[in-house]
């Protein structure tokens, strides 16, 4: 068999410890279940609406994976888009959460039956709310930058986007805020580039070059990486994330995706077979070089798939939020 | 007394040194200027923003969510507008993540006419802010309500939009706020910055206390048995100048201040129409879906047995702007005339 085209001549054997290896797998393995969990779920109706990140999992599981996790400004805050289920999952939490969010129950962790799919927020983990309007991060991320840079410490602000949305404001809102003389911030800004804007090719909107090159024009360091690719991801979040932590300054990563499934369900949420996976081709480079057998492999998915038709089935029949409840959180109570 | 600015501006020096105020910031916020109205001038936590009305109000809410409490201005609420869905996300954030987080920042805002302010500088904000769920919403009409306003903004764990009409922001109270000195001299040379070069200067401030008015109390201006009257803002002490005009006709209005229209204080309102059996919702936005629709409709669905005539609106006209000229801009929102007439036409009506 060929070599995989994603392994450089250079970066052959894999760079990583196989016990992190190991744990990236895991989790690309168990973020892809979840996907396909998630969208198995809209298509026998036990959902309104699928939108995730399958065909983002090489790089959203190292980043979580690389968060300083905990709450407060000593931690490091995310700023996330709605593609992040393996962030989450690599922050430590149960599946079985993003289903409930999809089945719209009253169990849902993250917004009591209120929210689409994939709209996290876990405030234990400094992990904002996500919402729908495409880039609002971009304006809000600083903010938490600002505290962290005035609590000192080496906690992080790390923003996320996708490439369509840096055409709204808020992304240059973003570039210009984190890079005030009067107040550089810790900030790593990232855009995940899967080329896409729901049915609208990015290369026909947009005649920047790489979406990096903003960021230079700022003077933020900033790299244009193959976000498929784990180990290039984990190294390059790492360089970077050790860059922001000690200089206090922003830096910014372009990741190049895959969009395995469309936009969301709303254009039918079928794989789509003409990107690159990137869960097949770091399988294919474990299986050659000997960290893991395809029988493990393949045992690993479907126990993962087992446990989230499991849970799926567990899910159905936990109740709706009550009606009553529409009321509850208008505002917070006073501490 | 001090004017509404200075006031605006000793209950952030409050907050800041005991309320945990950490970030005063937007347009022209820090110095040398200290806010193109002076309401930020001297604060130790006072800084200038680019000029990106969407990165103030995201600031403030990374910063609330980072363990700040952000006070953020937009320079004119006529700018604001480019940052309703920011503004909407601030309101739903703790709804939309079902508790998780909350929002404790203020916006502080510049609304209205009354300066000549132009088609940019004049609108209102108050129609549509009520609009935005998730938020608490003021407005002062007098200088010691804008400090107790204010303070009680500072305290929130939610959102507080506080509306400041600018064409009271120079209005000296007839009320004291506590701390302030008995000289208005005294305490211009000790809080207002001097002209000319203002690098070394530095404000002195009073002694100040904590003086918080509640949201959702409204303040009983004046009282009357036969119409009631309710305002905020710009034509709040107008309402008040018509009802004392109007008592030497022998005609007894009673005002209400509404100050906070979100919550806001439905028991007063009540009380004084079922007393008066006349209500007259007086601001000045645009009158097509505006807040005082809010109220007359309510008025009529629960106090209708109570009415002895109509509830009526008096408010802007539904135009795209406020023209320059002095005649354009008189005739486009309630002036003294129209409201006095506007009452006095109430008054006489009968079943």
């Amino acid at each position: 068999m060929s070599r995989p085209r994603l392994i450089k001549e250079a970066s052959a054997p894999l760079q990583l410890e196989k016990e992190l290896l190991l744990r990236i797998h895991d989790l690309m393995v168990k973020t892809r279940a979840l996907e396909e969990r998630l969208i198995q779920m809209y298509k026998q109706g036990h959902g309104y609406f699928w939108i995730g990140g399958p065909g983002e999992e090489a790089f959203n599981v190292p980043l979580g994976m690389l968060m300083k996790k905990g709450q407060g400004p000593a931690y490091d805050y995310l700023h996330a888009h709605y593609r992040q289920s393996g962030t989450i999952l690599a922050l430590g939490e149960e599946p079985i959460g993003a289903l409930r969010q999809m089945k719209n129950t009253a169990t849902d962790p993250y917004s009591g039956g209120r929210n689409f799919a994939g709209h996290f927020s876990l405030r234990k983990y400094n992990v904002a709310p996500v919402s729908s309007p495409i880039e609002v991060q971009y304006a809000i991320a600083p903010g938490t930058a600002m505290m962290q840079k005035r609590h000192g410490g080496d906690g992080i602000t790390i923003v996320t986007g996708g490439d369509a949305g840096t055409a709204e404001g808020d992304f240059a809102s973003c570039l210009v805020w984190s890079t005030r003389p009067a107040n550089p911030l810790p900030i790593l800004i990232i855009v995940t580039n899967n080329k896409w804007g729901i049915s609208t090719a990015g290369d026909e909107q947009h005649g920047e070059k790489h979406i990096a090159d903003r960021a230079r024009g700022f003077g933020i360091p900033a790299k244009t990486i193959n976000g498929n690719d784990p180990i290039e991801a984990y190294n390059e979040l790492k360089e970077a994330m050790e860059y922001v932590r000690k200089e206090r300054k922003p830096y910014f990563i372009e990741a190049m995706v895959s969009r395995l499934y469309g936009h969301s369900s709303a254009s039918g949420a079928n794989f789509v077979g003409n990107e690159v996976d990137c869960l097949k081709e770091f399988e294919a480079r474990l299986e050659q070089e000997g960290v893991l057998t395809r029988q493990q492999m393949d045992d690993l998915k479907n126990r993962y798939t087992e446990e989230l038709a499991a849970a799926a089935r567990q899910v159905r029949d936990e109740p709706q939020p009550d009606p009553d409840s529409i009321w509850k959180h208008i505002y917070a109570e006073d501490k | 007394m001090a004017n509404m600015a200075q006031a605006i501006r000793m209950a952030l020096h409050y907050a800041e040194e005991n309320l945990g105020v950490t970030d005063i910031f937007g347009e022209d916020v820090g110095m040398p200027l200290g806010g193109v109205f002076t309401c930020t001038q001297g604060l130790k936590t006072a800084w200038n923003s680019p000029l990106d009305e969407r990165g103030i109000i995201g600031a403030a809410m990374g910063i609330a969510m980072g363990g700040g409490r952000p006070v953020a201005e937009i320079q004119f609420c006529d700018y604001v507008y480019n940052t309703i869905d920011l503004l909407k996300l601030a309101g739903n954030t703790c709804w939309s993540s079902n508790g998780d987080w909350n929002m404790p920042m203020v916006v502080r805002t510049p609304v209205g006419s009354g300066i000549r302010g132009s088609i940019y500088h004049s609108h209102s904000f108050d129609a549509t802010m009520t609009h935005i769920p998730g938020w608490k919403v003021v407005m002062p009409s007098t200088p010691l309500d804008a400090y107790g306003l204010l303070i009680t903004a500072c305290k929130e764990q939610n959102p507080v939009m506080f509306l400041e009409p600018k064409a009271l922001l120079r209005v000296k109270g007839e009320e004291r706020i506590p701390g302030e000195p008995d000289d208005d001299r005294a305490l211009s040379k000790m809080i207002d910055a001097p002209l000319g070069d203002r690098s070394q200067w530095k404000a002195q401030w009073p002694e100040l206390q904590e003086f918080a008015i509640p949201f959702g109390k409204g303040k009983l201006v004046r009282e009357g048995s036969q119409v009631t009257v309710v305002s905020y803002g710009r034509t709040l002490p107008l309402c008040a100048k018509a009802a004392a005009t109007l008592a030497d006709e022998g005609i007894s209005a009673e005002v209400i201040d509404l100050r906070s229209l979100w919550p806001y204080d439905w028991e007063m309102i009540k009380q004084s129409v079922q007393k008066t059996g006349r209500v007259l919702f007086v601001n000045e936005d645009t009158e097509v879906t505006n807040f005082g629709e809010h109220l007359v409709r309510r008025t009529v669905e629960e106090l209708f047995f109570s009415l002895l005539a109509p509830p009526r609106l008096l408010a802007g006209k539904f135009l795209p702007g406020i023209g320059l000229a002095d005649s354009l801009e008189m005739a486009s929102v309630p002036q003294q005339n129209d409201i006095t007439e506007a009452i006095r036409k109430l008054a006489a009506e009968q079943p």
